[in-house]
């Protein structure tokens, strides 16, 4: 069932209206809680809407998240505001576009599926993330790619056009993180890679020994990285395409790649 | 806003709402939009405390301490014993020039709402009193008051300005004081209260004030016993049983009394860590060690985000490893710090600049003329 504050738009010239889908169901988030905003999604999957706009997001919280289904219905959710904390928390395939800034917790145990961000995160994004990819345009917060993983054909990946601030990567134990600091501010993150044990972490310029911890290696990058990085930034420029990049000027500045020395750093804490 | 069921909840930890707003030209503007911000992270506390401390809404009495009073006890016979007697004390310290009633919508029903007044006064020094400083004298009436008298409280004791606080919801605190139609103020800051290990009362609500300077809190001091006994040798007393008290203390030792620049202040409530002085330069390692040395005890421990209202100024401050969140922004002349940004993209869609501090840096927003 469709709410009243829900209009289906009626098959419109997609071009002619900046890229609005076809078929697109509207929601207009103004006054909405936070329940309610996910309750509307959760129905809109199952009545089988593939593409929803929310406009007037200020501050609901988990958006994303109650979107589960046996099925596997895949929807694209384009989100005009300031969503709130635990944007996609457990994701489930779908695909997400925010138009502004995100807040704390951007795919919080995320699964698979994809989230652009025009603008910045907040702090712990993709706090225990297992698969999927976020791309974000501008910097992050504290404690980025917390205990992020992987496990077989999850490798979840997390590519910021910015920099992030300390705490980077800590627990870390799989996945990709990329981070370009396109603007040149340099990396001044400290604590890079407390207690890392699994995954990799490439930095476009360069990292003091002083800012990341002992439990991991800052080695040169070599060919099969290049592969990587060439991936994931031609699909970060593909992303945001009003930042005009150009992939090889992004990817011919010298990168750095940070690896955990072992698979278990505090291993000399315990007795066994 | 009507008033809703109040939630079930599980206890959520990283919990407590904090906003603040200022108009760099001192423009001054009411509570409506700061309400509307602290009540949009409504998730963020449980009803148990909120409050408002206001900076410039008194001109008519600019030049008299403003103390806002509570007068708990089980009957209103009993409050009204209580504040004749806080008003015999002090007459004898202070000439007060006007007195009132703080005004309250009946309408807006709160747990058990104690008597609240409110009394402009100049300090009336004696005896050896008479050496002391205005602010000194006031401080020590605040303490006396607070630590003596069995149900009377100074919550604000300011000059043109004034805490208003209790156990609500912020936007129900809001509304029961009309702060969105009797005030305006050229700054504001709000709290929406989790308590985390205090059961909740009036005076335990945020904002914590003493003379002009308030502070609203999210986190845990966990340092609390030692900030305390430090401070007790300068005659701070905590009685309000709850460990913002002593941020709002510290914060009057180290700015007033000791007139130490908010800077050096942000590194002793939140110092950088060893390993990081050692890596910096002489200078800078002389000042740090030196800092930790005289002042370890006022060394704020545990996750906290704090914003401190002054005269004239707001500062925003976290942990020095930034367990609690923080976002400063601005629009125009309008400087803003929130929990979450979105409270403040809901009063102001479009900023200039919106960034996140790092742990232990403040961030601090000045009138652009002092002119107070």
């Amino acid at each position: 069932m469709i709410q009243d504050n829900e209009i289906s738009l009626i098959p419109t010239n997609t071009m002619a209206s900046g890229g609005l889908f076809l078929g697109a169901v509207e929601i207009n988030a103004d006054g909405l809680q936070t329940r309610d905003l996910n309750d509307r999604l959760r129905d809109l999957m199952l009545a089988g809407k593939r593409k929803v706009i929310i406009r007037n997001v200020c501050g609901q919280r988990y958006i994303g998240t109650r979107l589960y289904s046996p099925e596997r219905h895949r929807m694209e959710i384009d989100i005009f505001g300031t969503p709130g904390n635990d944007l996609a928390a457990f994701l489930f395939g779908h695909r997400l576009v925010v138009h502004g800034n995100a807040q704390d917790g951007v795919g919080n145990t995320m699964d698979d599926g994809e989230i652009v961000i025009e603008g910045r995160a907040g702090d712990v994004l993709g706090f225990s993330m297992r698969g999927g990819t976020i791309y974000v345009r501008d910097g992050c917060g504290y404690r980025t790619a917390l205990h992020m993983k992987e496990y077989e054909g999850k490798k979840p990946a997390l590519v910021i056009g910015g920099t992030a601030q300390d705490f980077l990567g800590e627990y870390m134990a799989g996945g990709t993180v990329i981070l370009l600091d396109l603007k040149g501010q340099g990396h001044r993150a400290n604590f890079i890679g407390s207690g890392m044990h699994g995954g990799t972490i490439y930095l476009r310029g360069s990292v003091n020994r002083s800012q990341v911890s002992e439990q991991v290696e800052i080695s040169p990058i070599d060919e099969a990285d290049r592969g990587i990085l060439d991936q994931y930034v031609s699909g970060f420029i593909e992303k945001f395409p009003d930042l005009e990049l150009i992939p090889e000027e992004v990817l011919k500045d010298g990168f750095v790649k940070l690896i955990p020395r072992s698979k278990r750093p505090y291993s000399d804490l315990y007795t066994y | 806003m009507p008033r809703n069921r109040r939630e079930l909840y599980n206890k959520e930890i990283c919990a407590c709402s904090i906003f603040g707003a200022m108009n760099r030209d001192g423009e001054r503007f009411n509570a409506a939009g700061v309400m509307k911000a602290i009540a949009n992270m409504h998730v963020r506390g449980n009803g148990l405390g909120g409050g408002f401390a206001a900076y410039g809404i008194y001109p008519q009495y600019r030049d008299y301490y403003a103390f806002h009073l509570m007068f708990n006890g089980k009957t209103l016979q009993s409050q009204i014993s209580a504040k004749a007697e806080f008003e015999q004390y002090l007459n004898q310290r202070f000439d007060v020039v006007h007195d009132e009633e703080i005004p309250h919508r009946p309408q807006t029903q709160l747990r058990d709402p104690p008597l609240i007044w409110r009394y402009f006064a100049s300090p009336k020094k004696m005896g050896e009193d008479a050496s002391l400083s205005d602010d000194e004298y006031v401080v020590r009436t605040v303490m006396q008051t607070n630590s003596r008298a069995e149900d009377a409280y100074i919550f604000s004791s300011g000059m043109n300005m004034g805490c208003f606080k209790g156990v609500g919801y912020p936007e129900e605190i809001g509304e029961y004081f009309m702060l969105d139609q009797l005030y305006s103020a050229y700054a504001w800051t709000a709290h929406g209260r989790f308590p985390t290990n205090t059961q909740a009362w009036w005076g335990g609500a945020h904002p914590f004030s003493l003379l002009d300077t308030s502070v609203v809190h999210n986190g845990e001091i966990s340092s609390y016993g030692t900030n305390r006994w430090y401070l007790e040798m300068y005659g701070y007393a905590c009685t309000l049983q709850t460990d913002t008290e002593v941020i709002a203390y510290a914060a009057d030792l180290l700015l007033r009394r000791q007139r130490i620049p908010m800077e050096i202040v942000a590194k002793i409530l939140a110092p950088p860590i060893w390993n990081a002085i050692d890596t910096m330069n002489e200078k800078e390692k002389k000042l740090f060690t030196t800092l930790r040395m005289v002042y370890g005890p006022l060394l704020m421990n545990g996750p906290f985000a704090i914003i401190i209202g002054q005269t004239g100024r707001l500062i925003g401050l976290t942990d020095r490893i930034r367990l609690r969140p923080i976002t400063a922004a601005t629009r125009g002349e309008m400087f803003y710090l929130s929990s979450e940004e979105a409270s403040i993209r809901l009063i102001s869609p479009e900023l200039d600049s919106v960034w996140t501090p790092s742990g232990g840096e403040p961030v601090i927003c000045e009138l652009n003329s002092r002119r107070v």
